[in-house]
């Protein structure tokens, strides 16, 4: 198992060099001059000439990606075109409240989709299961950014129940941070409900089909501990992947969750940095994503042994 | 980071409201529970983008030039009359005819560092600034030496008198000519400055609280003497700071923006979008209204290097089919108040607007005569790229009624849409339109931005050295020339005039009106600025 969790570590190299290499390159090739940008609407041609020359802009592409991969190499992601803080610092500011957002997020989509597909399978056919598809088809259909704005509107503004945007840090207690992630994560949380809800549902009720469920309804074990802990159990690899892949629609949804509560996430760094080109910061965070998927996808791999013992590296 | 969240349903029951009370009584205490102790003084601003660059030399982002307000201070300040008032500056001489000025700073000055402000640090930032300001390039071009006789006192000896030369260090048009520590102004103008943003105005960027793309902090700066005579106007007169902190907060989307003021999570949003106001014009705790009387002046601006631009005849035949009351609806709504037609190439209002040569705009549109004076102009059915702006709303409503316009009149239109960050790379681009470069784009300027020929940028007719588009057109550089040496205002405004009937002859641009960008505000500021978001003298009358 050791052996195989440092093979996979090891294995990150060059995948991340393969995004590396792709991402410099795919900035390089896409339109638009941070110059131009950071130069102005008046600026004249010499002037935006002048900042690109500042900025090392001009210089060949090989020159600048030989430089930017020379810097990572060293732990240097570089510093931001715009406003020359260090592409790190910029990632540590913004880490934490993208960090807090998926954390809630996932609890809440795990803790309340995890049974409704469970309750939704063993009632199967009734309204209750229909409820529940119900609410996946309307959760996967309506995009994030229109829950985000009807819950902004109601819990917010018509009820001042809640802060409308923004965000406050752990460091200011528990209550302040969760004030502020309650209506995002609901907004981000939704599609992943749906998703995990209607897998989780499909899962049991194939399990659900299985002798050893049979079997152990003949013995007497109760509804429950038959539903949690032998079905769910056997039905878990499936329900662990799809959180796994959808860590992938977290970061996707982030971006315009945290447009529409104004969170200072990585999500809205990343697209005002593609705004203005801000080449280093977009090179860093996509590389700190491609990281995180990586990881993630290892610990699910990982996570597999859990709950099925045959699984071996 | 805005942790503060004002409660405010308690003084507004609705039957929602009650009806929901009970069921969420429990999660809603603690949220009303937070108070926002303090809040009277610090204020909560929404900035129409982020600063993304802080060096206010280094860029023209108006955005920034508003932060530097902030930040920095002025020798001169431009009053409501357009007329520069002694802001740093105590007062000057004139000597030698006004071949030798003297001005002289007032006492007392500091840096946030704590540091005078000496003379030398002036001439610095002078030189800096004039490095990139057109109208600091032609005092430049006229001054023989630029020193520091002094700590108190700079001396400009010129070759010639320069009559522009305090309305030049007034002018507010970015980049406008902050004071900073020498050691800063002596960077580079092309390079943005690093680390420490030393001040000298009413408040101090605080280094420590920037969230980069979300949040900007100011504190008052207790050292800062503001003028203790005259009335504040613009940029000139006292600038008192009543607030101990403004916060500027970072929104992108337009209803997150939107949400927070209605919130009283901010107090003031600078640039709602045209359906935000309409929304917001229904809440009664927020106030709305144009700060700037100058307006926003929109144009369309040919490519002069390629056909079929690089014709006079054909921009010029193009002005005909202009209706601006066209565009100013589609920038900013029906309401004729907030936009005028029958505009030309300066502020109407300002000293130098005129209706001088505006008649070609007027009259009964005939298409078919309009096609028939392009052809004869010399267009020869020549691809036309309009270079769009897709994101950007104002510019995005320019970009379609420009290119519909354009092919009425007859023209072979290919219309990009593209995204504002590769509408300003493509337009340095000085390759003909086949191959990658543009025919015609669209922008906008502050009035105070095309408030005269001295900063009007379209109205260069530099070529290379100019605003995109490079015209040469002599005869409005010996135009502005002249205008730049006019030393009393009738003479200036016959200039003016002159300008204004040779730029629609010449056509470098085609005037597409003027219009009033609203801003929104919760009740219980005062002392709102003009001209430009400031914030000396806002005071809150309501915590």
């Amino acid at each position: 198992m050791f052996a195989y969790v440092v093979r996979r570590v090891l294995a990150t190299i060059p995948v991340m060099a393969v995004v590396a290499l792709f991402v410099f390159s795919l900035l390089y090739i896409a339109p638009g001059d941070p110059a131009a940008v950071i130069a102005g609407d008046q600026a004249t041609p010499a002037d935006v000439e002048r900042i690109r020359q500042s900025l090392g802009l001009d210089r060949p592409y090989l020159v600048r990606f030989g430089a930017w991969l020379w810097d990572i190499l060293n732990g240097d992601l570089g510093t931001s075109i715009f406003t020359n803080l260090p592409v790190s610092t910029m990632i540590a500011q913004r880490i934490e409240p993208t960090l807090s957002l998926m954390v809630v997020t996932l609890i809440l989509a795990i803790s309340v989709a995890v049974p409704m597909g469970v309750v939704a399978a063993w009632k199967q056919g009734t309204v209750i299961d229909r409820a529940v598809m119900a609410f996946a088809v309307v959760g996967f259909s309506v995009p994030v950014f229109v829950v985000g704005y009807l819950l902004a509107y109601f819990f917010a503004l018509e009820w001042d129940l809640l802060p409308v945007q923004g965000y406050t840090p752990l460091s200011r207690g528990v209550w302040p941070w969760l004030q502020n992630l309650i209506l995002p994560a609901i907004a981000l949380g939704t599609v992943y409900i749906a998703l995990i809800a209607r897998i989780t549902r499909a899962t049991m009720l194939e399990v659900l089909q299985q002798d050893y469920i049979r079997t152990a309804k003949a013995k007497g074990v109760g509804q429950a501990g038959m539903l949690f802990l032998h079905a769910l159990k056997n039905a878990a690899v499936p329900i662990v992947t799809v959180i796994g892949i959808g860590i992938a629609l977290l970061i996707g949804g982030a971006v315009v969750t945290e447009s529409v509560f104004a969170i200072p996430g990585l999500g809205r760094l990343t697209v005002d940095a593609i705004l203005r080109r801000d080449y280093p910061v977009i090179q860093g965070v996509v590389l700190l994503f491609s990281f995180v998927y990586v990881l993630v996808n290892l610990a699910i791999d990982l996570a597999y042994t859990l709950f099925d013992p045959r699984i071996r590296y | 980071m805005t942790p503060t969240h004002t409660p405010k349903a308690a003084a507004r029951p609705t039957r929602r409201a009650l009806l929901a009370a009970p069921l969420l009584a429990a999660l809603a205490r603690p949220a009303l529970g937070q108070g926002t102790a303090g809040a009277a003084r610090v204020l909560r601003f929404i900035p129409r983008s982020d600063v993304a660059v802080l060096d206010p030399i280094a860029t023209t982002a108006h955005v920034t030039r508003n932060h530097a307000f902030l930040v920095w201070d002025t020798l001169y300040g431009l009053d409501a009359d357009a007329a520069p008032q002694p802001q740093m500056a105590e007062g000057h001489v004139a000597e030698e005819e006004g071949r030798r000025i003297l001005i002289r700073l007032r006492q007392g000055l500091l840096f946030h560092d704590g540091e005078p402000v000496r003379a030398r640090d002036a001439v610095a930032s002078i030189r800096r600034w004039a490095r990139r300001a057109s109208l600091g390039q032609a005092l430049m071009a006229a001054t023989e030496e630029l020193s520091a006789a002094d700590d108190r006192t700079i001396v400009f000896r010129l070759k010639r008198p320069f009559p522009r030369l305090f309305e030049a260090l007034a002018s507010p048009s970015p980049p406008a000519c902050f004071v900073m520590p020498e050691r800063l102004a002596r960077t580079d103008p092309g390079t943005p400055i690093r680390g420490e943003l030393v001040g000298s105005g009413p408040f101090r960027f605080v280094a420590g609280e920037r969230a980069a793309g979300s949040r900007l902090v100011y504190a008052r700066f207790e050292g800062y003497q503001p003028r203790a005579e005259g009335e504040a106007s613009w940029t000139a007169g006292p600038k008192r700071a009543h607030l101990d902190r403004v916060e500027w907060l970072v929104t992108p989307e337009p209803a997150a923006a939107a949400a927070a003021l209605r919130a009283g999570e901010a107090d003031w949003w600078e640039e709602p979008t045209a359906e935000a106001l309409a929304a917001l014009r229904r809440d009664r705790n927020i106030v709305q209204e144009s700060l700037d009387p100058t307006g926003v002046l929109a144009l369309a601006r040919f490519n002069a290097l390629h056909p079929p631009f690089d014709k006079a005849p054909v921009r010029r035949a193009l002005l005909a089919a202009i209706r601006q009351g066209e565009f100013m609806e589609a920038v900013i709504g029906a309401d004729r108040s907030l936009w005028r037609d029958e505009v030309g190439v300066f502020p109407p209002g300002s000293p130098m607007a005129s209706d001088e040569g505006l008649d070609v705009m007027e009259g009964r549109r005939d298409f078919d005569r309009i096609r028939r004076g392009v052809t004869e102009a010399g267009y020869a059915g020549e691809k036309v790229v309009v270079l769009g702006i897709a994101d950007v709303p104002p510019l995005a409503a320019l970009s379609r009624v420009g290119a519909e316009t354009l092919r009425r009149a007859g023209l072979e239109v290919e219309a990009l849409s593209l995204p504002w960050a590769e509408v300003v790379a493509r337009r340095t681009r000085r390759e003909p339109p086949a191959d990658g470069g543009w025919s015609i784009s669209f922008a906008t300027l502050a009035g105070l931005d095309a408030f005269h020929p001295g900063v009007h940028p379209g109205l260069r007719g530099n070529g290379a050295d100019g605003w995109f588009g490079w015209p040469t057109l002599p005869r409005l550089e010996a135009m502005r020339e002249a205008w730049l040496e006019a030393a009393e205002l009738p003479a200036q405004q016959r200039i003016a005039r002159d300008i204004q009937r040779a730029a629609l002859e010449e056509a470098p641009f085609l005037p597409l009106g003027q219009y009033f960008q609203g801003t929104a505000y919760r009740r219980g500021l005062t002392g709102m600025p003009k001209g430009l978001p400031a914030f000396w003298n806002v005071q809150r009358v309501n915590g």
